[in-house]
């Protein structure tokens, strides 16, 4: 055990006595309209704004063979025009209210939100309920939404190094099915296949009123705006929630290896995946794989930027998240642990997945040292805290979570949860972090100036 | 289809600022505290001047391996130390530089504030500078600049301040990989030396604290903080020198990356809020003419944006697009035409009063986190500016007429005074940029002499 990090090296916190992990009492308030809508509302008067996210179940997991990208290419189309609106109206609706807007694509889900003075909530829900009821698809827009998307594929992939490194590629590896394993920014072939048709098709099986939340945090009243909620999207159809299909897929019982070379990238970078419990099902099961990716790459203190960037050099930069989009709390099974690492010039991919089996074993057999868990889960709830202050991070992340687990209120909880996850727990974690159940993914450079 | 109405605004709301205390220490440093409880955390925001008299790489070195090293040890602690000692807290600092200012963000559990300070007193009175982490973290620095090199966007970047700044400090701001490698622990001892004092600094402090306990703490933990080192001025920046467009050849480039530089004013000048206006009008936000033009109607290109760019020495106006190869001129042609259109004819009322109301809400969203009021603070007080100063901008954006904006637009925006750089496959775009504007070539901005 030549070497390992912080060993005989019990200075740090010494004396410290453990800090209280806070928590959040962000009121929630949670009801459905008749047609099937949730709605999750997040009073807080300390700031005249407020965050809108509309959620739909449906993501990059379930988008049809032949059609990689499109449920990504879709959300593009929900800022095309809707019933009441013209092209180009919603973007202008939103930003003449003084406010922003965006949407995203997720491997379970798609986003919809703007963040405005307080002023603008009735416009914001009318715009939201407006598309709910139905874009406005034509051929035109959706011939400019595809060459926009290329653009940004080659923005975000195509024109520079490490594009889509590991998110968009290490699933081909670790996985077998379609849904899990294909590249949800899709090819341009099947980007350029897409048709109205098919966005019909779509907008009519995933985007029903009954497979969305509604969350609105900030400056509300509850009662006004339940009102304005009801008056808005009380007559958006009723139109029930497609059956969630099974994505399941059997854990891997042997390593999986793949190389690709990627000709603008200078050094060599490799990530590593491990499946991780059931995040929904088995959510005790799953938080210790959460804290663990901090205790094992979150600063300088942590276990592998200690021994591979500090110590042995044979990084220059380690990271630690579960699922592919780093949003541990917004995902479901099946996703992994993922850490990831850059090298330095003809640095030694072995040495480095060696080393990493190495200090997760270390883990496993002598336990973490004392403080550890303690400041990890400490900085872990500052960090819980902080994406929470903004009201938009608020409302997204309480409909992400109501939909996916029917418990908004879970958000004032994880700070605490995760301060409740024990030793015994992370130990155990790092212990399941076999090379037998690793996929990897190595990137070989060949950027050349 | 039934054509509903989308509601009008609700009663607008007056900016209104939190509590804000400051408080001048005798080595000079200025401590500004701003009360905000939204959640249980304090954000710090410690900015020192650290401008050069001149163009200098080796300054440029020396000043960003300072930033990667500052938190690497004190004489009584070491790298890790300092990690896990804020990580106890829930905190974590980092260190950032650029030609105006080193800056020292960090934010803890607000019961950890009096640690992050104490230690915040420590690196900035202590650093050591230690031999191994020296050399470890100018390798890092060494392997980041090789991956940014990589990147279209940098290197655009760099070819644009190259051309724009000339001999002015703020054309070289990433150094090169030879420059970092003569950086020694010595020089950088003497640099911190030299130039991290309190004289000119401003350290902001927002959270959920009293403004005079904020105060009172940074007194204690940074009274004694050395007030000597050196003062330094940096010369104004030189005016824009409009000539051919600059071609820089990046082969095989599946976009180019297109960027203008346009003159613009500090935030206390007179037409700062009317050219405010003219920029967003015309590509400033989504809903600008630039967008709607050359991504919603012609698909060339994903995030077009245009900002005005504050430095101390002076402040600048930038427009990006990343456009695909094939259209690169055609853009170029676009983006003419909609600085001709602003510089030539005045607004139309409407777009005016848009873009008035997103400047105005943008201001009540930046200022509704604790993170966001805190950068928000710092920036003003690197420009002598305090968060009151607000209320005059606001104050500027709601009264500037179409004239007023007009006349900024003709002054600021008319193509003629732009400088424009090119960065893509110089083979494939060169004919046709060249019969739009004349053309010059430029090597890549990656010289390390």
């Amino acid at each position: 055990m030549a070497g390992g990090a912080g060993q005989g090296d019990a200075r740090y916190c010494r004396n410290v006595p453990r800090i209280r992990i806070p928590a959040t009492r962000y009121p929630v308030e949670r009801f459905a309209l008749p047609n099937g809508l949730r709605v999750v509302l997040a009073p807080d008067r300390s700031a005249p704004v407020i965050g809108v996210a509309v959620v739909y179940d449906v993501g990059i997991r379930s988008e049809p063979e032949g059609r990689t990208g499109f449920a990504h290419l879709f959300e593009h189309l929900m800022f095309q025009g809707s019933e009441n609106l013209e092209k180009l109206a919603h973007f202008r609706y939103v930003q003449g209210s003084g406010g922003t807007f965006n949407g995203s694509t997720h491997l379970d889900y798609t986003d919809y939100f703007e963040t405005m003075p307080a002023n603008g909530l009735e416009r914001a829900l009318f715009l939201e309920a407006d598309r709910m009821r139905g874009p406005r698809l034509t051929e035109e827009n959706l011939r400019n939404q595809v060459d926009v998307v290329k653009e940004e594929i080659r923005v975000n992939v195509l024109n520079r190094p490490y594009g889509g490194f590991p998110w968009l590629k290490l699933p081909a590896v670790m996985f077998d099915t379609f849904p899990n394993a294909h590249d949800g920014y899709g090819s341009f072939h099947d980007l350029e296949s897409a048709t109205v048709a098919d966005a019909a098709d779509f907008f009519a099986k995933y985007y029903a009123a009954g497979n969305a939340v509604l969350g609105v945090a900030g400056d509300i009243d509850v009662a006004g705006a339940t009102r304005l909620i009801e008056e808005h999207f009380s007559d958006v159809p009723a139109r029930s929630a497609p059956a969630r299909p099974d994505f399941a897929e059997p854990d891997l019982t042997a390593e999986r290896r793949q190389a690709y070379p990627d000709r603008l990238a200078p050094l060599p970078a490799v990530a590593a995946g491990w499946r991780v419990p059931d995040p929904i099902a088995d959510f005790a099961g799953y938080l210790p794989y959460v804290v663990l990716a901090e205790v094992l790459t979150d600063g300088d203190a942590s276990r592998l930027v200690r021994r591979l960037v500090l110590q042995d050099r044979t990084v220059t930069s380690v990271g630690g998240y579960v699922g592919f989009m780093g949003e541990p709390f917004e995902v479901r099974d099946p996703t992994a642990f993922i850490l990831q690492a850059h090298l330095p010039p003809s640095g030694d991919l072995d040495k480095v997945l060696r080393t990493i089996d190495e200090e997760c074993e270390r883990i496993g057999t002598d336990g973490l040292e004392r403080g550890e868990l303690a400041r990890t889960q400490a900085r872990m709830a500052t960090h819980l805290l902080r994406d929470t202050d903004a009201v938009l991070g608020r409302a997204l992340r309480m409909a992400v979570v109501e939909q996916q687990r029917g418990d908004a209120g879970l958000v004032n909880e994880l700070p605490r949860l995760i301060g409740e996850v024990t030793e015994a727990e992370v130990v155990a974690a790092a212990a399941a972090l076999r090379p037998s159940r690793r996929a990897s993914l190595e990137v070989v450079p060949g950027g050349t100036r | 289809m039934s054509v509903r109405a989308v509601p009008s605004l609700g009663p607008t709301r007056k900016l209104t600022l939190p509590k804000t205390a400051e408080r001048a220490l005798s080595n000079g440093l200025s401590v500004i505290a701003i009360r905000r409880a939204s959640v249980p955390l304090v954000e710090l925001r410690l900015r020192i001047p650290m401008p050069s008299t001149k163009l200098s790489r080796p300054y440029v070195a020396r000043t960003s391996l300072l930033s990667q090293t500052m938190l690497s040890g004190t004489s009584q602690m070491s790298t890790v130390d300092i990690a896990a000692e804020l990580q106890t807290v829930g905190g974590a600092l980092n260190v950032g530089c650029d030609p105006d200012r080193l800056l020292v963000s960090g934010n803890s559990l607000v019961s950890g504030f009096d640690r992050i300070l104490g230690i915040l007193s420590d690196v900035l009175t202590d650093a050591a500078y230690p031999p191994d982490e020296v050399s470890t973290e100018r390798e890092r620095l060494v392997d980041r600049i090789q991956v940014a090199q990589s990147q279209p966007s940098f290197l655009a970047r760099a070819a644009l301040l190259r051309r724009i700044y000339r001999e002015h400090p703020y054309a070289i701001q990433s150094p090169g990989p030879t420059q970092v490698r003569s950086v020694t622990p010595r020089t950088l001892r003497s640099l911190h030396e030299d130039r991290v004092h309190p004289a000119g600094a401003t350290l902001v402090i927002v959270g959920d604290l009293p403004t005079n306990r904020a105060l009172d703490a940074a007194e204690q933990a940074l009274s004694g903080w050395d007030g000597g080192g050196k003062r330094v001025r940096q010369p104004p920046v030189p005016p824009l020198a409009p000539g051919p467009l600059t071609l820089v050849d990046r082969p095989d480039s599946v976009q180019s990356s297109l960027r203008l530089a346009l003159p613009a004013v500090p935030r206390t000048h007179p037409d700062h809020a009317a050219l405010q206006l003219a920029n967003l009008i015309f590509g400033g936000y989504f809903s600008s003419r630039w967008v709607e033009n050359i991504r919603e109607d012609k698909g060339y290109t994903y995030g077009p944006h245009s900002s005005v760019e504050h430095s101390v020495a002076g402040s600048m106006l930038m427009t990006s697009a990343e456009v695909a190869t094939e259209v690169t001129a055609p853009a170029l042609v676009e983006t003419l035409y909609e600085l001709g259109r602003m510089a030539t004819l005045p607004p139309k009322e409407d777009e005016l009063e848009q873009a008035r109301q997103y400047a105005l809400g943008s201001l009540q969203l930046a200022i509704s986190t604790q993170a966001g009021l805190a950068s928000f603070a710092s920036t003003y007080a690197g420009f002598g500016l305090r968060l009151d100063y607000l209320t005059e901008h606001a104050a500027g954006l709601a009264k500037a007429t179409r004239e007023d904006v007009a006349a900024a637009a003709a002054r600021y925006l008319a193509p003629a005074g732009a400088v424009t750089v090119v960065l893509g496959d110089a083979a494939k775009v060169e004919p046709a940029i060249a019969a739009v504007l004349p053309v010059e070539r430029a090597p890549l901005p990656v010289d390390d002499e």
